[in-house]
């Protein structure tokens, strides 16, 4: 151990006309408020010259060695000759350093503008960056396609491998969860519409409530969300975590195109099984729906049937089953383009997948509000 | 002042599943030296500055950092050594989110209840000490070039002016010119700041500028001595490790 920590200390004194201040103990940034209350007691008034003695100095740190340093400075400042003694070697090299300190005196925080021209420009950007990915984007699905069509041409460059492994991934692997979350909302929309329509008596019609709601919209909805945040936000951190290792730069030296051996496989497998994804969960929405309405509406299983088959066509069915390829795209190249997108550090793939998700799920309501405004204008 | 070790590793064995690392290993670092841990990839140099750090618990013997475990301490007396102990990571570790000022300012809020602007000065201080403009201090990490990233970190590392200082492969990734500055800077603030500086190196010309002593790892244990007693060592490792180009080159400059 280094003894009894005691902390530094100082002393003025005076030879005929020059003041002697003789410093000693510790001299470290521990002590700063007592070095700070010495260095201010020291008395040099009238000296012409100041002889500063360190050799009772035991340890000199650079916050200790800073505190003297300006008080050296205010003595040169005000024309008094400073002179030191008793420094070791190190101590003076040490105090001859801060100076190097003062040289220049740049701020040390980040230039900051008034709040509402920030927020203004905050703003400009914003909507510039917003509108240049917008772009990118559209430029992305450009070179998809492209790639797509090649592939089209020559349909054994098709990773089918690959393939097969990311339905798995993003298709059996999700049923459990997509299953319960589906069954649980059926139950939720029984229930409530149940207990609405039960004022006008009507509580049979809750089955075409569920069955035209779920069909329809909440179930691709649903399942799409779920794929958005499940294995959208997988597919970008997987890129990503690649192109932060340099296995991109890697591929494309090896004349593997990226676009063919990760968006590709990945983007065909989402739009196989992101349809088969709905009809499950619409299966188990409605299953879920019937539970609730036998018990809680007394329906029998058959009336449910019957009264579910008058109230959904097969188009209804199908008018939520053909946005789920639209859906896919927009996850995938979504997650892929951020992946792609991903630079340098672990903390860009971190941004980017949490971009990835809230996009898509962005992209995927925004696609169903338009598709909704396309089919009441088609009269479906 | 004593001549008591400011780091005592005794017996120490690591483990990895089946696999062991360390297996009964010994070290001592003595105050006011530079020590420079060399060995191949895989020989657990960064297992064992982690376990020195007490990030990994040792799963035998003992480490002693200024003397207390670090491993058996609670939080609030940890505190205290903490303080004494700088550490510069690979890639200098700065945080990301903050600017290289921030940075600095960290283990004095952390630590220290100094006037901030004091702690102000002393940030421009330490950023002169490492050779950072002072302008490096309103910048965020991402915007520094590498080497610059380590000056960073290394200006964060000493910035409450510890006894010991660790560093990780601290001229990984600089050029030579950049290493060997690099190296006199570690070498000046060790001596103007009376430092105890372990270090994990792969570059021999390192050894040869500034390290006091070598530490191998070979066969799961240490072998220490003064670079020259190393060279000496029988073992084909060390026989291989210095003869190589590369390490002919480094100390043949050096004038040996």
């Amino acid at each position: 151990m280094r003894g009894a920590d005691h902390a530094g200390w100082a002393k003025s004194g005076r030879n005929g006309a020059d003041g002697v201040m003789t410093l000693g103990g510790r001299w470290t940034l521990a002590f700063v408020p007592d070095l700070e209350a010495a260095l201010g007691k020291l008395d040099a008034r009238g000296a012409r010259r100041v002889r500063v003695d360190l050799a009772a100095v035991e340890a000199l740190d650079s916050g200790g060695a800073w505190l003297l340093h300006r008080q050296l400075r205010r003595w040169r400042d005000s024309g008094v000759a400073v002179e030191l003694s008793g420094a070791s070697d190190a101590q003076a090299a040490l105090l001859e350093r801060m100076a190097i300190a003062e040289e220049e005196r740049k701020p040390l925080a980040r230039p900051f503008e008034g709040a509402f021209r920030g927020l203004v420009e905050r703003v400009g950007k914003g909507t510039f960056h917003t509108l240049g990915e917008a772009r990118a984007l559209i430029a992305f699905l450009g070179a998809v396609v492209t790639t797509w069509i090649a592939a089209w041409r020559r349909p054994a460059r098709v990773r089918m491998t690959s393939v097969v492994h990311h339905v798995e991934r993003i298709g059996i692997d999700a049923l459990p969860i997509l299953g319960l979350l589906a069954f649980l909302i059926g139950v939720v929309l029984a229930f409530q519409g149940a207990d609405q329509l039960r004022q006008y008596g009507a509580e049979v019609f809750t089955v075409n409530l569920l069955g035209v709601s779920v069909l329809r919209e909440i179930g691709v909805l649903i399942t799409a969300i779920l794929v958005a945040g499940r294995t959208g936000s997988a597919f970008t951190a997987e890129i990503g975590t690649m192109k932060v290792n340099q296995e991109v730069d890697a591929m494309r030296t090896i004349g593997l195109d990226p676009m063919e051996t990760l968006v590709l496989p990945r983007l065909l497998a989402l739009a196989l099984a992101l349809p088969l994804l709905v009809f499950y969960a619409n299966l188990m929405a409605l299953t879920g729906g019937a539970a609730m309405a036998m018990l809680g509406l007394g329906l029998s299983l058959d009336q449910f049937l019957e009264q579910l088959a008058s109230a959904v066509k097969i188009n209804t069915y199908l008018v939520g089953l053909i946005k789920a390829p639209v859906f896919a795209l927009l996850i995938g190249l979504v997650a892929c383009y951020e992946g792609l997108k991903v630079t340098g550090s672990a903390e860009s793939v971190g941004v980017h997948t949490t971009r990835s998700v809230v996009k898509s799920i962005f992209l995927v309501i925004l696609a169903d509000a338009v598709f909704s405004v396309v089919f009441s204008w088609l009269r479906i | 002042m004593t001549d008591a070790p400011v780091i005592r590793v005794r017996g120490l064995v690591t483990r990895f599943g089946a696999a062991t690392i360390h297996d009964g290993l010994d070290l001592d670092v003595r105050r006011g030296e530079i020590l420079a841990i060399v060995g191949g990839s895989g020989t657990g140099k960064s297992v064992l500055l982690r376990t020195i750090l007490g990030l990994k618990a040792p799963d035998g013997g003992t480490v002693e950092v200024l003397g207390k475990r670090l491993a058996d301490l609670d939080p609030d007396a940890r505190a205290p050594v903490l303080k004494r102990m700088g550490v510069l990571f690979q890639d200098g570790a700065l945080f990301s989110a903050m600017t290289v000022a921030q940075n600095i300012r960290l283990p004095f809020n952390e630590h220290t209840r100094l006037d901030p602007k004091l702690v102000g000065q002393l940030i421009r201080v330490k950023l002169a000490m490492v050779g950072l403009p002072q302008d490096a201090g309103a910048k965020l990490p991402s915007e520094l070039s590498g080497g610059m990233r380590k000056r960073a970190g290394l200006a964060r590392a000493i910035a409450l002016d510890p006894d010991v200082l660790f560093l990780d492969e601290p001229t990984a990734g600089l050029d030579p010119i950049g290493a060997a500055k690099f190296d006199s800077l570690i070498r000046d603030l060790q001596r103007s700041l009376a430092l105890s500086v372990v270090m994990i190196t792969h570059d021999v010309d390192t050894l040869g500028a500034i390290a006091d002593r070598v530490a191998v790892l070979l066969d799961k244990k240490m072998v220490v001595g003064t670079l020259d007693e190393i060279r000496a060592h029988p073992h084909p490792w060390i026989r291989e490790y210095f003869s190589g180009p590369r390490g002919r080159a480094a100390l043949e400059s050096r004038g040996h």
